[in-house]
């Protein structure tokens, strides 16, 4: 018996990604979710402008590919269009907590009934390494060589953290997949996010720690270290937001 | 005879809008264009339909874009700033040969500039609404019954060709009230096997993508982008030609300056001076044969224009500088008066 | 018995699935390079492979089957 397979969804290629990127196991998750629900003939999934740019070509779905950081937006005007389609973003940290952080907000704002499958990795990756959003205090890019200084340019933005204090968004999670465990975690979020939409109860936004090991400058078991033991302090995981539990303790109290 | 009903323009584009199957529209608040949003508001509830006000110009493009993937008909409308925001958004419709229907209600800048009508964006609208190599369809109509015919016409030409059609109004158009028949008004429908609706398991996925990073795929993307282009020039230009019959005059001017320059043309013939007027109803696809034409009968062009002369450069490329052609124009949100065009036409007759 | 298969060709030898298996079976190949210029991962014992999956989830490319 074959325990685990490339899903269906996921297209049977090479994906660009750097040996050891996160964004592959995400990518797979999103595809398990998909043939999980059998929902990939009426998924509609947009890419961002980023690493993750071509993610269009690796999900057997229909694809979008939206300017830099407007992907909530197109996926807003999708799910208008075809309120039965299942609509996805993919977007990193730039993306979406840098340039796409209005249309994020009012996309949560508006509980739109879409999945925000959110890579957070503290740094831009396809530009080479640049300090995003999401950089840690003190942590070395190519932008911020001596080492991110909040007093010069601020802190991280803890985007779940953000979100859940809108009354709109359903269901928001940060989860890591840098361990194992992570992963299996990960996998029940990202399900969750998207059995949501089918379901018909809004936005539900999925929060990924993950590594990139090549602007880190680091292998990528040692990436996941570096994740675990600086990224997941400042950026904790758990359920920021879940009505559906927030119902339930309603109900006990 | 169709019935007629007194519609101020905005309100004649919203309605055309939805009698040409128009179900989707996002908006953002702007002056001097809120009255289409506010009847979209109104309306699509009603029939069906989604209006939605987005958190901004740059969010309402993007969810055009992602309507537009998804096979349907959708609008946006805005004024001069909103649209400078909008153009990010055009330039991506432009590279994944998207159709949708952009208003601009135009008014004077730059900048913030004014709230009064203005027909500075011209540049903008023909050469560069956005980055890279593209055209949208321009449609400037002039009365309000033009506004509706204008609109579905956008709708159906950016469905045939898979362009971006905008209507190029400005703040006087909008709001000016006018009888109009939309009884007559039948879209096209056209189908869209290219669009993002879910592949059922039963085809391969389609993509929706302006990304094309191997250079020789990019080049011949706009290549073929042109050919089409070519065939819009070639097969739907629009203009009106008055009084040019025998006319050593050529007015040329587009929406309210070509109402103003009728008045003008009338009175420059009481007086005897052999006038005319081309008015381009496509600013793109540019009426250029009429203006050639014109050019071996005409000896000389007067360009009006609510801006400080922008379609003058189009004129001048389209007669090939064969005749001179002069600025007659107003800025910021003032229009050219009769008197003024007239005064313009007389200077011109009398070889001054 | 748990049979694990990996498509050498589509690996990128990150060594994610060496550091991750429970019972160190996996290693970098040291004599083989696929395609793309990378030496993919290789299982030392298959007959010790106890089918946990864990080195497929950690899997960034997809490219480890696991039958059990």
């Amino acid at each position: 018996m074959v325990v685990f397979k490339r899903p269906h969804a996921l297209a049977d290629m090479t994906m660009h990604y750097c040996p050891g990127c996160t964004h592959g196991i995400v990518h797979r998750l999103v595809a398990e979710a998909m043939d999980e629900l059998g929902i990939e003939g009426k998924t509609v999934g947009v890419a961002p402008v980023g690493c993750s740019v071509m993610a269009y070509n690796y999900f057997n779905c229909d694809m979008v590919e939206a300017a830099h950081g407007r992907a909530p937006a197109v996926a807003t005007g999708l799910k208008r269009a075809n309120p039965d389609s299942i609509v996805f973003t993919y977007q990193g940290d730039g993306d979406l907590a840098s340039i796409g952080m209005a249309e994020t907000v009012h996309a949560a704002a508006r509980n739109e009934n879409i999945t925000v499958i959110f890579i957070n990795n503290a740094i831009y990756g396809m530009t080479g390494g640049q300090m995003a959003p999401t950089s840690l205090p003190g942590q070395i890019t190519q932008t911020s060589p001596y080492g991110r200084d909040t007093a010069h340019c601020g802190f991280p933005v803890k985007v779940s953290e953000m979100l859940s204090q809108l009354e709109g968004p359903q269901y928001i999670e940060r989860v890591a997949v840098t361990s194992v465990a992570g992963i299996r975690k990960a996998k029940k979020a990202i399900l969750k996010a998207f059995r949501n939409q089918v379901e018909g109860k809004g936005f539900s936004l999925v929060e990924v720690i993950s590594t990139c090991p090549t602007n880190w400058g680091m292998t990528p078991e040692k990436a996941m270290q570096w994740a675990n033991e600086n990224m997941l302090p400042y950026y904790p995981l758990g359920v920021y937001r879940d009505r559906d539990a927030e119902s339930k303790e309603d109900a006990q109290a | 005879m169709s019935d007629k009903v007194l519609m101020k323009g905005n309100e004649a584009i919203a309605e055309a809008a939805i009698m040409a199957g128009c179900r989707h529209y996002f908006g953002y608040p702007i002056t001097p264009q809120t009255e289409i949003a506010a009847y979209m508001a109104k309306k699509m509830p009603k029939i069906g339909g989604c209006f939605l006000q987005a958190e901004s110009e740059i969010a309402a493009i993007n969810m055009v874009y992602g309507v537009s993937a998804a096979g349907k008909r959708v609008m946006t409308s805005s004024s001069s700033p909103g649209i400078s925001l909008k153009s990010e958004g055009i330039s991506y419709l432009a590279g994944a040969d998207l159709p949708a229907l952009i208003v601009n209600v135009q008014r004077g800048g730059p900048g913030l500039g004014g709230i009064q009508p203005s027909q500075s964006d011209y540049f903008q609208a023909t050469r560069s609404c956005g980055h890279g190599d593209f055209h949208l369809i321009v449609l400037a109509p002039s009365s309000v019954q033009e506004m509706a015919e204008l609109t579905v016409k956008g709708f159906d030409l950016a469905d045939k060709y898979r362009m971006t059609s905008m209507i190029l109004a400005d703040g006087t158009m909008g709001q000016m009230m006018e009888p109009v028949c939309l009884s007559d008004i039948k879209p096209t429908t056209v189908e869209k096997p290219w669009a993002v609706t879910g592949t059922k398991l039963e085809r391969k996925h389609n993509i929706v993508n302006s990304l094309s990073l191997v250079p020789e795929e990019l080049e011949q993307l706009n290549f073929d982008r042109f050919d089409r282009y070519r065939i819009v020039e070639e097969n739907e230009v629009m203009y009106e030609e008055f009084m040019m019959e025998d006319a050593e005059i050529c007015i040329a001017a587009f929406g309210i300056a070509a109402r103003v320059s009728k008045n003008a043309v009338i009175a420059a013939r009481e007086m005897g001076i052999k006038v005319g007027m081309i008015r381009p109803i496509t600013l793109w696809p540019f009426p250029k044969k009429a203006f050639r034409k014109a050019a071996d009968q005409v000896k000389a062009f007067i360009s009006v224009e609510l801006s400080m002369g922008q379609m003058i450069d189009d004129i001048r490329l389209a007669e090939e500088c064969i005749r001179p052609v002069y600025l007659c124009n107003r800025a910021g949100g003032m229009i050219p008066s009769p008197e003024q065009v007239l005064e313009s036409i007389q200077n011109i007759a009398g070889g001054n | 018995m748990a049979k694990l298969t990996i498509d050498a060709e589509k690996c990128k030898g990150c060594g994610l699935c060496v550091a991750t298996c429970p019972k160190k079976l996996l290693q970098i190949a040291k004599d083989k390079i696929n395609s793309k210029g990378h030496c993919p991962a290789e299982i030392t014992d298959p007959d010790a492979c106890v089918g946990c999956a864990n080195c497929a989830l950690i899997c960034p490319d997809c490219v480890i089957t696991v039958e059990r």
